[in-house]
């Protein structure tokens, strides 16, 4: 199963429908550093709603690839961790997921698009911003 | 091995217990679906429920990257007026073994690729948790979530 990831202009959306298995998960990563190298994406959403069970593996693959799209020059939101799943991660350890999170997508791309705003970026042209 | 003095309740014939092989990651889903399942069935919280989920999907994701597989058995506590009283989870493998147990339940040490809190975190997920492994024979990972051990959780 590959995961689709969408473009809207230069914010790439991806969602996790269920657990990755470890091949999975290295070609999530990969797809998605390329396809924001590619289109110099300003802001990652990743969407992770559907997922019940966020375990020590699932948590390091989130916050690897926050953390590499973070170093190409993107901005991440983690969107949509449930109740439980958050109770469940801190229970485990802290600091088990380091990215900036959102309620949901839609939260989580205002502050995209407000991240994107403050530091400047002027390429961003998603909307009528001045 | 012989059974554990500390667990009292013989399963139920009304609660099944259940053995998964695992034998890959897919097994891993599967079995922290059914997991919680049974946990919602024996009136565990929502809250609890994740945590069994979660904690067995550390265990079996242990035994399928490290053990190339083994058994996940989930089994119903019942006392003898037919109260649940927990569950408990048993992870048996015949892989290489956890050479050094203290190390791999220090949070932040990982051999491959985890985050390195995957038994550390299960065990803080659980109520009990303890660990025999034997290099070259195998792991054998017991852990029980007791149901009425943090009342705060329940809903």
């Amino acid at each position: 199963m590959r995961i689709p990831i969408l473009r809207l202009d230069r914010i790439l959306l991806v969602s996790i429908q269920e657990d990755l298995t470890d091949d999975e998960a290295m070609q999530f990563q990969s797809d998605l550093v390329n396809r924001v190298a590619e289109v110099e994406a300003l802001g990652v959403a990743v969407d992770i709603t559907a997922l019940d069970v966020v375990d020590s593996y699932m948590a390091r693959v989130i916050n690897d690839t926050a953390s590499m799209v973070r170093l190409l020059g993107a901005e991440v939101v983690i969107c949509g961790i449930q109740p439980f799943v958050a109770m469940t991660l801190i229970e485990m350890g802290r600091d088990l997921i380091g990215a900036d999170c959102a309620f949901n997508l839609e939260q989580g791309l205002e502050m995209l698009r407000a991240r994107i705003v403050h530091r400047g970026d002027t390429r961003f042209t998603g909307d009528e911003d001045d | 091995m012989p059974g554990d003095p500390s667990l009292h309740a013989p399963p139920h014939p009304g609660h099944c217990s259940l053995a998964i092989p695992i034998t890959g990651e897919r097994d891993v889903m599967h079995a922290a679906r059914k997991a919680r399942q049974m946990a919602e069935h024996l009136g565990f919280s929502r809250a609890q429920a994740y945590h069994v989920a979660t904690a067995t999907s550390e265990l079996t994701s242990n035994m399928a990257v490290h053990a190339g597989g083994g058994t996940l058995h989930l089994r119903p506590l019942i006392d003898t007026d037919g109260t649940v009283t927990g569950l408990e989870l048993k992870a048996e493998d015949q892989g290489p073994g956890i050479a050094d147990l203290e190390l791999a339940m220090t949070d932040g040490y990982s051999t491959a690729r985890r985050l390195g809190c995957g038994l550390p975190g299960a065990s803080r997920l659980m109520d009990e948790f303890s660990i025999r492994s034997t290099p070259g024979q195998g792991t054998r990972i017991k852990a029980i979530k007791w149901r009425h051990s943090r009342p705060a959780d329940r809903s």
